[in-house]
């Protein structure tokens, strides 16, 4: 039997709020343990949750961006569990009325665009970090638990996929795309190994055909989107291979396990209602005006989706406005700008992701701070067109720009990078060329066209390469004929 | 002993008293009578002079905070104060010093209110007798045989017996107008989020609140006009306008109609108080208001609804105690065992009930049949109540279907224990203000409680009617034990 995979992703993302989700602490990483901590997140007896409107502004911005309804009303409800870095022992959540609903996101696989359902994106808070000490730090093992409060209540936004993918190479392109869109908002540094971003998949598996869904198995614990791809290949294999020996899936939650390649079983998954969800009485309901959610709707910037169709509009090639869609905004300006000045936009988008970005490579520079701005870069391609520099001079000429010596034609002309291309200047150096050759101008006038070659060779050496030598090439062709 | 704090206000202003005088008189008030009382579980006399002492040093100066200024104040332990022990009433808070204070604390401080110390209560505020404290009861000071009533009774009976012109409780359920009914006191509820709960040690957060117990309706007016208001710690709190709470009081009645309400008579009620009762709605009468009787049926289903959104949402605020990060900690193998060891031990039996009953009300399968019709209970009581207040100004009742009953009493039959509250629940869960006046004595000598609701808000005219109610009874507070006791 040919077997059909089916999986959804579960995406957390930590929002970089200034405060956190419920009270004034700050948002950040790092520190010493349990320093940015109140009454509130350290669920202390009578403090109380404020919402941090902020962090609706950033979740309202996610669902746009992923074409979600915005909920006019929204509200919170308690998830109810026991586990000693959750201060409550219960996590403000939501349950059937999120701030986000029924969107999608376009992702490409093997040159083909698949549309991702996106079921929800809710709000939420983050939980404290356990930190197992002694014993190899295994929850099991471990001689004590230390707690560390500083994440706690740090806003969370889940977005959940429809169970739309397929492979696990398309579950690691949509936790790419998505991860890139959230990075666009400016709502989170998404960074996979700090955990501001984390990943669960929900897989399981059918007949080929099928119309059912399988029984499916939570994975936890991926920590880069390699690991994402493995995890789910695996699983899907695993569960195929079960099926086929006439064995089924059990419902559960396994954890990656990233040396060994392979998933373990945590817990047998337990209904979602033991969770004993009910309303947040002690927030009233989040109310979403059209107007507050048309104004975070303006303020959104440009998304990579249309940011590639604009660059395909502007001529460059799907590949081409891939990769500079990806690069740092720094760069993406210097393209706009320089298309703006007049720059052809394929020439300027073949300097952006070719010569520009080996030079930031080559020198460990910071792309955000390149003195290379986009009317420097017209410049360059303007005097490459015309012949003032030649292709190879104008490498050398770009390194000065971004060495910050100043201008194009300021850096040409100190580094003596111009080329001749005043037919009075060449007339002396081609004469005497001539003159030294009769042989070869002999050979020409007999019909040996090629012999043109050598002599344009004689010129640039006398010149010091900075002849233009199609100039060059008009000029000889006309002393020897004329 | 002045009469209660307007009274205090004019002497403190006229330079007849100070604040250090009335504080001395409070505490000496408490060390004579605690021993039989046990109204306080902590008494910070240390803090209370400081306060005293600065309200003097104000008053000299020029400086006054309002009706609060030099008052001392005795706040139910369920209540934060910074560097004051704090309890709850339970064995799982022992020892629980808070590092904030709640906002009504902040109010009471910013109103150079003095406080005197932390009143006991029913463990977490579950109770109706404030025999459920881990500390220990708290007896009436009318009769020390009898229970105070609660779960508020200390700061109840700390009133009653003069260790303080004010006293804060917390009312979720009828905890502060039942004692106040059963201590011959003022007990008011406000409105629900017009007194911010941010410091308060939740019980059932869509119900509790913070209101006064005073010696006069009028100062109940001016205790409420200093501790409510907007807060923005409190998402829950009232951010509109707030009425003067003390505008009506010289106010006539004459003109309003008042609604009896049929539901809270009857079977279960003692003859004494509907004798009262009906007195009182004659006087009323005679002074010039109208007088109707109003049915709203749903409050006969109230009770049940109660005891499903209250467990509920407690099993929820109660979870956060467990051992790890303060109060009790019973040790364990595992993580999972020293929470559930701590919560075993630090919980007394009513507490652990509620939150059985509530979890059991939560759980997957029976949510929409417990929680979920308790909600549309909740919903059909604020529609009884609106028909009603269409043809009412206010609703009046008992506040206590009984005077103070026997300690030990009802404490193994925790359903009549429930049905004490009987009168007090509907006007939690609609939100709605309501206050207890005293207006008279049984033939036992126990005081009889006066209930008076007003619409969302309507403060103003539940004072109104109250501070008639007061002045129709003429009550005399004067608790006969512990007066005797002196």
């Amino acid at each position: 039997m040919t077997w059909e995979a089916v999986i959804g992703i579960e995406v957390h993302v930590e929002l970089m709020t200034a405060s956190k989700m419920f009270c004034g602490c700050e948002v950040a990483h790092g520190g010493e343990p349990n320093t940015r901590v109140c009454p509130t997140c350290l669920g202390l007896p009578g403090a109380l949750p404020v919402t941090n409107r902020a962090a609706i502004e950033s979740i309202m911005a996610i669902g746009l961006a992923l074409s979600c309804q915005v909920s006019p009303r929204s509200v919170f409800h308690r998830k109810n569990y026991f586990y000693a870095d959750l201060p409550k022992n219960y996590q403000i959540s939501q349950f059937d009325v999120p701030v986000c609903h029924d969107g999608h996101l376009d992702i490409e696989v093997d040159g083909a665009i698949r549309r991702v359902g996106i079921e929800r994106a809710h709000m939420e808070e983050d939980t404290g970090k356990s930190i197992h000490v002694g014993l190899g730090g295994r929850i099991h093992s471990a001689e004590r638990t230390l707690l560390d409060f500083n994440r706690s209540g740090v806003p969370l936004v889940e977005v959940v996929s429809r169970p739309d993918l397929r492979s696990a190479a398309e579950s690691r392109v949509y936790a790419q795309e998505l991860r890139s869109v959230i990075a666009e908002l400016g709502v989170s540094d998404v960074r996979l190994e700090e955990g501001s971003i984390r990943f669960d998949a929900n897989v399981s598996i059918r007949p080929e055909g099928s119309d059912a869904l399988g029984t499916k198995v939570e994975v936890k614990n991926m920590n880069s989107f390699r690991s994402l791809e493995r995890a789910v290949a695996h699983e899907v294999e695993r569960q195929t291979a079960l099926l086929e020996s006439g064995g089924s899936v059990v419902q559960e939650t396994r954890h990656w396990d990233e040396e060994s390649g392979v998933t373990h079983s945590m817990r047998v998954k337990e209904g979602s209602s033991d969770y004993r969800y009910f309303t947040e009485p002690d927030l009233v309901p989040l109310v979403m005006s059209p107007e507050w959610v048309a104004g975070v709707g303006a303020r959104l910037p440009e998304l990579p989706a249309e940011r590639r169709a604009r660059y395909v509009s502007q001529g460059l090639a799907p590949s081409t406005a891939w990769v500079l869609s990806g690069l740092d905004p720094s760069l993406r300006v210097v393209y706009d700008d320089a298309v703006l000045s007049g720059a052809s936009p394929q020439a300027a988008a073949n300097w952006v992701t070719g010569e520009v970005v080996a030079w930031l490579r080559r020198s460990g520079a910071d792309a955000a701070g390149t003195a290379l701005d986009g009317e420097s870069l017209a410049e360059l391609i303007q005097m490459v067109e015309d012949g003032s520099v030649s292709s190879s001079a104008a490498k050398e000429l770009l390194d000065g720009v971004m060495s910050g010596e100043g201008g194009p034609r300021g850096v040409a002309e100190r580094r003596d990078l111009l080329q001749v291309s005043d037919a009075g200047a060449l007339n002396g150096v081609i004469d005497s060329v001539l003159a030294e050759n009769p042989r070869a101008v002999g050979e020409f006038r007999s019909g040996e066209e090629k012999v043109v070659g050598f002599l344009v060779g004689q010129v640039m050496k006398a010149t010091g390469g900075k002849a233009d030598p199609r100039l060059v090439n008009q000029l000889l062709r006309e002393k020897m004929t004329g | 002993m002045a009469a209660g704090i307007a009274d205090a206000g004019r002497l403190l202003r006229s330079g007849e008293t100070t604040a250090s005088a009335l504080l001395e008189e409070a505490l000496d008030t408490a060390s004579r009578t605690e021993a039989q009382l046990h109204a306080f579980l902590t008494i910070d006399s240390g803090g209370a002079r400081e306060a005293a002492a600065r309200a003097d040093a104000d008053f000299a100066d020029g400086v006054d905070l309002g009706p609060l200024h030099g008052i001392p104040v005795a706040l139910k332990d369920n209540m934060c104060t910074r560097g004051v022990e704090t309890t709850a009433g339970s064995q799982i808070l022992a020892g629980y010093v808070p590092p904030y204070d709640a906002t009504v604390v902040e109010r009471l401080r910013h109103g150079g209110a003095v406080i005197v110390g932390k009143t006991n209560l029913d463990e977490f505020a579950m109770g109706s007798s404030t025999e459920n404290s881990a500390y220990g009861p708290t007896y009436n000071p009318w009769d020390l045989s009898r229970v105070p009533g609660g779960s508020s009774g200390g700061s109840a009976a700390a009133v009653a017996a003069g260790s303080a012109l004010l006293g804060l409780g917390s009312d979720t359920g009828g905890s502060i107008r039942q004692p106040a009914s059963l201590c011959g006191v003022v007990g008011m509820k406000p409105t629900y989020g017009t007194v911010s709960r941010y410091g308060l040690i939740a019980f059932a957060s869509s119900l509790d609140q913070i209101g006064p117990f005073t010696r006069t309706v009028e100062d109940s007016a001016l205790a409420l006009s200093t501790i409510w208001g907007h807060d923005p710690m409190d998402s829950t709190s009232h951010a509109g306008e707030y009425p003067d709470p003390t505008a009506a009081l010289g106010r006539g009645i004459d003109g309003l109609t008042v609604g009896m309400v049929t539901e809270l008579s009857g079977e279960g009620f003692e003859p004494a108080v509907e004798a009262a009762t009906g007195d009182m709605l004659a006087r009323l009468e005679k002074a010039g208001v109208g007088v109707v009787e109003v049915s709203l049926p749903s409050f006969e289903i109230a009770l049940s609804a109660y005891y499903l959104i209250a467990p509920a949402e407690a099993s929820s605020n109660l979870a956060r105690f467990d051992g790890i990060r303060y109060g009790l900690r019973v040790e364990g193998q595992t993580t999972e065992e020293l929470m559930a060891r701590t919560r075993a031990e630090g919980f007394g039996p009513e507490v652990i009930r509620r939150i059985l009953l509530g979890t059991y009300s939560l759980s997957a399968g029976y949510y929409d049949a417990f929680y979920g019709q308790a909600q549309r209970v909740r919903a059909a009581i604020q529609e009884d109540f609106a028909r009603a207040y269409d043809q009412v100004d206010v609703l009046v009742s008992p506040t206590s279907p009984t005077v103070a009953f026997e300690a030990g009493a009802r404490t193994s039959d925790p359903l009549a224990m429930y049905l004490s509250d009987i009168c007090n629940i509907p006007a939690n869960l609609a939100g709605h203000p309501a206050i207890s006046v005293p207006i008279g004595l049984d033939d036992s000598g126990l005081p009889i409680g006066f209930q008076v609701m007003a619409p969302p808000l309507g403060e103003q005219m539940m004072y109104q009617v109250a501070a008639e109610v007061e002045r129709q009874a003429a009550f005399v507070i004067a608790p006969t034990a512990v007066e005797m006791a002196r």
